[in-house]
């Protein structure tokens, strides 16, 4: 096992470098630049040039990408010029207001999808079944930053059950309460989709499970239904399960991005969108390195998992 | 079946989760204490030091916790006194002597003297001041006239400038002329811009990324103490989603409402605040090449624009006919006479006619959005269809704000025959100097990307520019204004109004006709 993680981590390594390459090629391609972003009206060639000069933008791209590059990997994301700090501090900062958010929702998003899942192909087309699928249907279909705001109009402006937005309220607060007074909009509608994605998938991985000579021996034994369906069947579905747990995280974490602007939630996603329309070079780069070792991470973690419940896929 | 108890058994726990939840939900949500005033605004400052930021969003802030040698008169674009009491010009313009109030302390408990409004100034300015590195400063060039700076006394400060500049006042009066404390940036350094200390009517009080910034009352002030304990700033970018939070009141204040949500705040539970502002929205169109080379095509865009459609039906109301070059918001130096060309399609096509450009092809720069460009697609849209009505065949090219920036501040030569822009100013000197002149072409480092070029108008700048006298000055500008309007090299569209909604327990609020959010004197109950 030791030696199956530790060639999973060399081979994250290419990939690393080259989302390096790539994040810093797009940035020099794209037009515009940092001093004209800053500089707005009053960007004169001459305004520019001394601006840049003093961002250290002068330099030629090789210096600029291995100057870049040889930070990283002593750990100094350098500073964000629109921020006017330490990039690596706002993307600690952003990230995990963004892992509340995501996870949470990845949390119900699984949860509530395998158990819907279940039920599903328990009761293969009857109510249950049937009413599940639709509401899962209608839940994949609708985009989730339209349920947000909807979820906004109707529970935050009408009822005010929930705040507006934010992650705390602005005055007192700060304690849990108040975090999940905030957080329980945001996690719902970013769960939405994928809930109806993982519950479809664990819905079909419990059909074919079901089916197997195995459930038919337990249930032959006297086992009792729960235990068939909740004990043997689960866990045998769980193989196939897990990979669309973690793709499914990945579209999470990508969906936060919309539901972060729509609820105004400081995270990561709405840093980046922010940061590349300021033309907040070392930002982008830093958060979109940070983000890509994190899904890395990620799927090493789901493909150790999978290993770990299935021997022969280490082969 | 054990199956369906399952089911029910899952029921009950989803029902007393669901009534735990509740339970949090419980208190509906909590308005604003009284004496803290909630403002939402459109990002997250990019720093507290006014020194380094450019935003009219991090003005905002700032206002509120500086001072300047020099300030507008509330609802005026015209200089009174602030941290100086007084001063004097030489009789060339050239040499400028303040003298300061005494008495003020920095929040930091520092004491605000000359040698402070000297160090403020050194680092802005002098490579080679030990903290000219915790910029850059962006706009430091509001101050390039500045040959020198020296405390004379304890309480009077001396600047001699390499030429006559008359604007150099109201540029003092721009938050980049506020005055910082030197005792906190060498403390803090790099961090000042996160560490903040001047002497304004609220002192720096937290930051939290993303959330909010607070200001506190500063209870020593010397023009009064403020109106409320403390002002939070929050930053809320989705313009829907700060909509949502005025409507369920989690802000006590929203700047920048967009056009189409007006109509949301127009009860008893809200006040919508207009302020006209030095603000011009305008078509450079390209005047070294193509149809517009020629005047009389140049005045028939401006007769066949449908101005009052874009301010009234697009623009909801949010603004007003553009006339001329200068914004009304400048009143001294405005001219009353100026008639904005009206919509005339029918003298369009005639002018048309005569200069033999019937069925011109344009192509048009439209950008997606950026400072001050309210809203540029649709406006963008109407213009084509308004310009198609008279046998144009105008192609629209959209771009991203900085892109498009990249693509118009080097000049429209070769690329295209008009497009958008829009100017926030703080000196009538600023815009035309920058735009209009044939020493700013772009090749020359200014902004007139469409060759505009008239040695009449060029003198009567250069002749503003350095008369200190300011009735003679406004008599320039008028001058001015008259023969660009003429000659047309954009078409003046519109002058934007800003606004603001306050919620009912907000009294005392007014814009300012400076765009800048002046709290001290609002109270909040």
């Amino acid at each position: 096992m030791g030696g199956y993680i530790l060639k999973r981590l060399v081979s994250a390594i290419p990939v690393l470098l080259g989302i390096t390459v790539i994040v810093f090629v797009i940035m020099a391609m794209i037009p515009g630049d940092p001093a004209t972003a800053i500089l707005g009206s009053y960007a004169t060639p001459e305004n520019v040039e001394r601006l840049n000069r003093h961002l250290g933008l002068d330099e030629s791209l090789w210096r600029q990408y291995f100057i870049w590059l040889g930070n990283l990997l002593q750990g100094d994301f350098g500073r964000s010029f629109a921020l006017n700090r330490p990039v690596l501090d706002e993307i600690l900062d952003r990230f995990s207001a963004t892992l509340v958010l995501a996870g949470t929702a990845f949390v119900l998003c699984a949860l509530l999808g395998i158990v819907a899942g279940v039920i599903s192909a328990a009761r293969q087309y009857g109510l249950a079944d049937k009413t599940i699928t639709f509401v899962v249907i209608l839940g994949i279909s609708v985009p989730s930053f339209f349920l947000g705001m909807m979820m906004i109009l109707f529970f935050a402006v009408q009822l005010r059950w929930f705040p507006v937005s934010g992650m705390y309220s602005i005055w007192g607060g700060g304690d849990l309460p108040d975090l999940i007074r905030h957080l329980t909009m945001p996690a719902l509608a970013l769960s939405v989709v994928a809930t109806g994605v993982v519950a479809r998938l664990s819905r079909g991985a419990m059909l074919e499970v079901l089916r197997q000579d195995f459930i038919r021996t337990a249930r032959a034994k006297g086992v009792s239904e729960r235990r068939v369906i909740w004990g043997h069947a689960l866990r045998a579905a769980m193989v196939s399960i897990i990979p669309v747990l973690g793709i499914q995280a990945g579209f999470v974490l990508s969906g936060a991005v919309y539901i972060e602007m729509v609820f105004q939630w400081p995270g990561v996603g709405r840093m980046l969108v922010d940061a590349i329309l300021k033309r907040d070079i070392l930002l982008v780069q830093g958060g979109v390195v940070f983000i890509a070792a994190c899904y890395v991470g990620f799927n090493i973690i789901v493909d150790v998992a999978q290993a770990w419940l299935d021997p022969r896929i280490k082969t | 079946m054990a199956f369906s108890s399952l089911t029910r058994r899952g029921f009950g726990v989803l029902t007393a989760a669901l009534l735990a939840s509740s339970a949090l939900v419980a208190p509906a949500h909590a308005q604003t204490p009284p004496g803290v005033l909630v403002v939402g605004q459109i990002a997250e400052p990019q720093a507290l030091d006014p020194h380094a930021v450019t935003a009219v969003n991090d003005f905002r802030i700032l206002m509120n916790m500086y001072d300047g040698l020099v300030r507008y008169a509330s609802g005026t674009l015209e200089v009174e006194p602030a941290l100086a009491e007084a001063w004097e010009i030489s009789e060339d313009g050239t040499v400028y002597t303040f003298s300061l109030r005494g008495g003020v302390s920095f929040h930091d408990g520092s004491a605000f003297d000359a040698e402070a409004v000297v160090w403020n100034f050194e680092r802005m300015l002098n490579e080679d001041h030990p903290y000219h590195n915790t910029g850059p400063f962006p706009l430091s060039f509001f101050f390039s006239a500045i040959d020198a700076v020296e405390a004379v006394d304890d309480l009077t400060v001396r600047f001699t400038l390499n030429e006559p500049y008359a604007p150099f006042l109201s540029n003092l009066a721009y938050p980049t002329g506020l005055i910082v404390s030197p005792a906190a940036v060498m403390e803090h350094g790099d961090d000042f811009g996160r560490n903040p200390s001047g002497t304004g009517p609220f002192r720096f009080a937290e930051w939290r990324s993303n959330e909010r910034v607070v200001v506190t009352r500063n209870d020593d002030y010397w023009d009064g103490v403020a109106g409320t304990e403390a002002v939070i700033f929050r930053p809320i970018t989705d313009a829907n989603t700060r909509v949502a939070e005025m409507l369920a009141g989690g802000i006590d204040v929203m700047v920048e409402v967009p056009p189409v949500a007006i109509s949301q705040f127009q009860s008893d539970a809200h006040t919508v605040h207009e302020q006209a502002g030095p603000h011009v929205w305008f078509l450079i169109l390209n005047a070294k090449e193509g149809p517009f080379a020629d005047k009389r095509v140049r005045q028939a865009a401006n007769y066949a624009i449908n101005k009052g459609a874009l301010v009234n039906d697009v623009l909801e109301g949010t603004a007003t006919i553009a006339a001329g070059p200068t914004p009304p918001a400048f009143a001294w130096a405005y001219n009353d006479a100026l008639e904005p060309y009206p919509y005339n399609p029918d003298r369009a096509r005639e002018l048309l006619a005569e200069a033999g450009a019937e069925g011109a092809s344009l192509t048009f720069y439209v950008t997606e959005g950026g400072s001050g460009m309210l809203d540029p697609i649709p406006m963008g849209t109407a213009i084509q269809a308004d310009l198609a009505a008279v046998g144009f065949d105008v192609t629209i090219e959209t771009y991203e704000w900085n892109t498009f920036l990249g693509e118009v501040n080097p000049g429209l030569e070769g690329k295209a025959d008009m497009a958008q822009m829009a100017w926030m100013t703080n000196d009538p000197d600023t815009l035309p100097f920058l735009a209009l002149r044939t020493d700013a072409w772009p090749d020359a480092g200014g902004f007139n990307s469409g060759y505009y070029s008239n040695p009449e108008v060029d003198a009567l700048l250069e002749a503003a520019r350095v008369e200190t006298d300011q009735a003679e000055r406004a008599r320039l500008y008028r001058e001015m204004q008259v023969i660009v309007q003429d000659d047309a090299p954009w078409v003046f569209v519109a002058n934007w109004k800003q606004n603001a909604v306050t919620s009912d327990a907000v009294d005392n609020f007014q814009l300012e006709p400076s765009f800048f959010l002046l709290l001290k004197d609002v109270v909040k109950n």
